[in-house]
């Protein structure tokens, strides 16, 4: 599977990227070498098999409904790059 | 034919499917210890693991797992006993991760129903498609400053169960009827308190609409209305719209709208919204979550009796009617107020005095049963004065009234006022006798065949009486004098 | 005997008998770093007054008698591990402002042990890479050097090269890493150390900065098999905060170590004899059995078909679960803002600035490996491929108790090598992520030098949670090999 620019540029986008047009060539052929290597597994043959997520298949563990976390504001809010009072500030978002 | 918008190449039936994210009533949220409830200050109700924090990992809240199980299982649904965490990855600002944690492929609860009724009696069945799990996102104020947005993250984290009906639906009364009873089911569950102008309890419908006997349609989806009367709104607008861009030989596009309840209209939302590519993947961070059978079945053992269920005892314990029923049935606080009230009294009397005096009063001051100025208790009270004759029924009704304004009990009333019902034949015969004789022209005509004045004179002995007078007592003695 | 040049069991012994004390220790190596870390870069942050304060109360705990097991003993710690009150920088500009208010569960029980942090070790960023090389602060230095070719600078190996080079060069008596796909066994094996790799679920990954969530693992890197057993030891256990945690106890792994292997099958893995690997690693590989068989071990050839594409499993599984874990790094709530009054272009920006390019591709990849379309042909394949991977490893553990294999198909490779082609660096993780795959505990352990003077490793791979085969054997491999050798640039020297 080759990617093109367009695709490229998507992908950036929606991994919230943003990439200079001069570095676009660059990182399409870097992604378009990684992606060619990686084809190597459409040679096997997976029908059948359940895809591991993960080696331990336990089963989730649960916790009680206590309330053990939160009244951390300082905390939460101390590295914040854009703090305004008790809340973090963004750019405004249109709805 | 059931509902149908009538357009100019003739009539359109209606597909409606509801999505509800519902609010989980638990003391903690979802995945964090962070607290549930709200009403805080901003960001105090916050973990690291709600603002996604480097390194932070999310444990389930056993709570929530199990409100998810009794909404399932009150809602008649398929239980699976293996279910998977999904990321469903976005970026906005409030959502710290930018991923949610939801359930994709794999949710906690499968196939279900609910019966809904309908105003000309009828019931009808609307399946529920599946029910899973999920994170809230923060809040986002964008009226605080002029050219930033403030983030709040105390509701990131909380648990939401999202429930999707079939596309069932055929009308905007449907749609009002579903969103009431699943609202009510949850609220007897306890497992939400269906509020939505809170926002516990949030709605996005699915329209579609086809010619009859046609399959479906493309369909587009209103996000975001706050009430059931908007959502009954929207449909019918929404509905509209669509027909008008068929009947035009327009192709409808299907895309995300919004509703605008001042005009009536819905609009498509501002921001193009562009195809969200969600990128779902297995929650690495989470394990499959599998319930014991055992835990299951106490959690159904325990589970409270269901409006349905509650619906058909009250009908044949109290000998109700299914209308009335209904009506007791539809918030657990009244059912539980009905059976307070009705015990060792007349069930039947019980209900037209709640369902009439009680409601007309709560509504009129615009309180719920739970803030009702009259008690059960205090109703009861009434109900054994009217019974055992102390007072006749038009006198109930004026002590009603007073126990609504000054929350007085009835019997303090009575005997304040003065207005226990007058009994002795022979006062009433003396005011029979006096009316009569007032009256000698009305009795001349009521005995040439005149029946209907003996209305009039009941009027009047009652008048004399100050209402007072014990009604049937009136009869009789007016009957015995008049022939 | 200078006291940098000391293992970690012995220290702690030396420091029970009060011989010297634990701010003496600490004060070595303090300097030891003030004089090298300026050339290495192994340390991006030196927590000078930490580690005098934890020393001075190590030494006060062994005065009165209760002192922990790790008490006095200096460590540097993996600047993934987000330590509370202490830049955290994940080797990114992103984070590079970024102070934790909590402590990792890993780091906390290190502390509960009375270990000394000396500083946060340098790293690729987030973790992603095989050299040390991506880094935002940075390249570390190998402290080993050609023979003959005093001037090049090798890289330690990655991702945890600050903590494997800190170790190399004395500059430390452990230190922890992480293993994702190789990023502690490799740097160990480069750099002529012990490293482990537990299995997955073994230590909390609570505070770790998360890159891949199904692989990342914490483990120790050491001077010797027997310190790597006393640091894992202290790290691993149970933490109900991170749900991929095992529930079970955490054995002795010291005494572990002194088990005999008598009887015990080892492994050779054929298809781990890559095309194109050098002579002398098979040559090592070949001693390596020969020692063990010496030990009283016994030694067969077993098949795991599916190795080759264990990298290329790694790099869909990996980079698609990274994807979605460095989402959160937007500039809103933490790290490194590009401001604008476009909420859009504040992420872009940010994300354009604060992430290197190895971290972005990786991103990429991730994400298009995701998007709508090609998850079932990329992720879903790999996570199926993964399962074929496991198979192959439990089908022969069924009949051998340890794997040995070589570490890396090469010794250190010169700083700025390999950095074209993305998929060259990819290729020195080929002998370490399939146990990773696996989620298998996995050891490297120094076994010889190649023809430049290079340190080798070879590796064991055992079952699932039986880290104390593992410890026993690499114990009686690093016993038979008696690798002595030290690196050129080392405390003191």
């Amino acid at each position: 599977m080759s990617l093109d620019s367009a695709t490229v540029r998507r992908i950036a986008h929606l991994a919230r990227i943003h990439l200079e047009e001069a570095d676009l060539p660059r990182l399409q052929a870097e992604l378009n070498g990684i992606l060619g290597w990686i084809e190597q597994l459409n040679e096997l043959d997976v029908t059948h098999v359940e895809p591991l997520t993960g080696p331990t298949q336990m089963a989730l563990k649960m916790r009680e409904d206590v309330v053990t976390d939160g009244n951390i504001r300082e905390q939460i809010l101390a590295n914040a790059p854009d703090r305004a009072g008790d809340y973090f500030a963004v750019p405004k978002v249109v709805e | 034919m059931g509902y149908v918008i009538e357009g100019k190449t003739g009539p359109w039936e209606v597909v409606i499917g509801l999505e509800v994210h519902a609010q989980v009533i638990s003391k903690a949220k979802l995945f964090s210890g962070a607290a549930a409830h709200f009403g805080s200050e901003p960001n105090t109700q916050v973990s690291f693991l709600d603002a996604a924090f480097p390194g932070m990992l999310p444990v389930i809240n056993r709570e929530c797992v199990a409100q998810a199980l009794r909404t399932g299982l009150g809602l008649n649904a398929h239980i699976n006993l293996v279910s998977r965490f999904d990321r469903k990855n976005y970026f906005y600002p409030d959502l710290p991760a930018g991923y949610q944690i939801s359930q994709y492929q794999h949710p906690i609860v499968g196939h279900g129903s609910i019966e809904i009724e309908l105003a000309d009696g009828t019931t009808k069945s609307i399946g529920i498609t599946r029910l899973h799990l999920e994170q809230d996102a923060g809040k986002s104020l964008h009226d605080q400053h002029p050219t930033k947005s403030y983030i709040d993250l105390n509701r990131a984290g909380v648990a939401l169960m999202e429930i999707v009906s079939e596309p069932d639906l055929r009308s905007p009364e449907e749609a009002g009827a579903y969103l009431r009873k699943l609202r009510s089911i949850m609220r007897y569950l306890g497992t939400c308190d269906g509020n939505m102008e809170e926002g516990s309890l949030r709605a996005d419908i699915n329209v579609s609409v086809r010619k009859p006997g046609e399959p479906f349609r493309t369909r587009c989806e209103v996000k975001n209305v706050n009430s059931i009367r908007f959502v009954m709104q929207a449909i019918e607008a929404e509905a509209k719209r669509q027909v008008e861009v068929w009947e035009s030989g327009g192709v409808l596009e299907q895309e995300t709208r919004l509703f605008d309840p001042q005009r009536g209209v819905t609009r498509a939302m501002r921001s193009k919204e562009e195809a969200h590519d969600y990128r779902y993947f297995p929650d690495p961070d989470l394990l499959p979550l599998v319930i014991d059978e055992a835990w299951l079945e106490e959690l159904r053992a325990n589970l409270p009796e269901l409006p349905d269920a509650k619906k058909r005892r009250f009908m044949q314990q109290y000998g109700l009617s299914g209308y009335d029923a209904t009506l007791l049935v539809g918030e657990k606080a009244t059912a539980d107020y009905f059976e307070e009230v009705a015990k060792g009294r007349d069930a039947k009397l019980c209900a037209n005095w709640m369902i009439g005096e009680l409601f007309a009063a709560l509504n009129r001051t615009g309180r719920g049963i739970e803030q009702s100025p009259v008690s059960a208790q205090a109703l009861g009270e009434l109900l054994d004065l009217l019974a055992d004759g102390t007072i006749s029924g038009r006198i109930a009704k004026d002590v009603f009234e007073i126990m609504v304004e000054t929350g007085e009990r009835p019997a303090g009333i009575v005997e304040r006022k003065g207005l226990r019902q007058v009994t002795d034949s022979g006062a009433i015969a003396e005011a029979v006798a006096a009316v009569l004789a007032a009256h000698p022209k009305e009795v001349a005509a009521y005995k040439a065949g005149k029946e209907r004045l003996f209305g009039f004179f009941v009027g009047q002995v009652m008048k004399a009486m100050a209402g007072k007078a014990n009604p049937a007592l009136v009869n009789e003695l007016l009957k015995q004098r008049l022939g | 005997m200078r006291l940098t040049e000391l293992s970690l069991a012995e220290a702690r012994k030396r420091l029970h008998r009060r011989e010297f004390s634990a701010a003496e220790l600490t004060e070595a190596h303090l300097e030891a770093i003030a004089a090298l870390n300026p050339r290495l870069n192994a340390y991006i942050t030196v927590t000078e007054e930490l580690a005098k304060a934890q020393a001075a109360a190590a030494d006060r705990a062994l005065a009165r008698g209760d002192a922990g097991p790790l008490a006095g003993i200096p460590l540097a710690i993996k600047d993934l591990f987000c330590t509370e009150g202490i830049r955290t920088t994940a080797g990114s500009r992103i984070l590079a402002p970024f102070v934790p208010p909590y402590e990792s569960t890993v780091t906390a029980q290190l502390k509960r042990d009375g270990a000394v942090f000396l500083g946060k070790a340098n790293l690729d960023e987030f973790a992603m890479g095989s050299s040390n090389m991506t880094s935002a602060f940075g390249p570390v230095e190998n402290p080993w050097k050609r023979k003959g070719d005093e001037a090049a600078r090798l890289v330690p190996g990655g991702s945890s090269g600050g903590s494997a080079a800190a170790v190399a060069a004395q500059l430390a008596l452990g230190a922890t890493g992480t293993d994702t796909g190789g990023s502690i066994r490799q740097p160990a094996a480069f750099c002529g150390i012990a490293g482990i790799k537990p299995t997955y679920g073994r230590c909390s990954r609570w505070g770790i900065v998360a890159f891949a969530s199904s692989l990342d693992q914490a483990g120790p890197f050491a001077r010797t098999v027997e310190d790597c057993a006393i640091l894992l030891r202290s790290m691993a256990g149970h933490d109900p905060k991170d749900s991929t945690s095992a529930d079970r106890p955490v054995p002795d792994y010291e005494a572990a170590c002194r088990r005999s292997i008598k009887g015990l099958k080892i492994g050779i893995p054929r298809e781990y004899r890559a095309p194109g690997m050098p002579a002398e690693i098979e040559q090592l590989w070949q001693r390596g059995i020969a020692w063990l068989k010496d030990a009283g071990a016994d030694a067969q050839e077993v098949s795991l078909p599916h190795t080759k594409y264990g990298l290329a499993t790694y790099y869909i599984v990996a980079p698609a679960e990274a994807s979605s874990n460095l989402a959160r790094y937007d500039g809103v709530r933490f790290g490194m803002r590009v401001e604008s009054d476009d909420l859009l272009e504040l992420y872009e920006r940010t994300r354009a600035q604060g992430f290197g390019p190895e971290v972005k591709r990786r991103i990429l990849i991730g994400t298009y490996v995701l998007s709508a379309g090609y998850y079932e042909a990329y992720y879903l394949r790999a996570q199926k491929v993964r399962a074929l991977i496991l198979r192959d490893f439990t089908e022969a553990f069924s009949r051998v108790d340890v794997l040995l294999t070589p570490t890396a198909p090469s010794a250190a490779f010169e700083q700025g090598a390999k950095m074209d082609d993305p998929v060259q660096m990819y290729l020195n993780d080929i002998f370490t992520v399939p146990a990773s795959m696996a989620g298998l505990p996995a050891i490297s352990v120094p076994a010889g030098l190649d023809a430049q003077g290079l340190p080798l490793g070879l590796q064991l791979i055992g079952r699932p949670f039986d880290e104390e085969t593992v410890f026993a054997v690499a114990s009686a491999l690093e016993r038979a090999a008696g690798f002595t050798h030290l690196p050129q640039i080392r405390a003191g020297v």
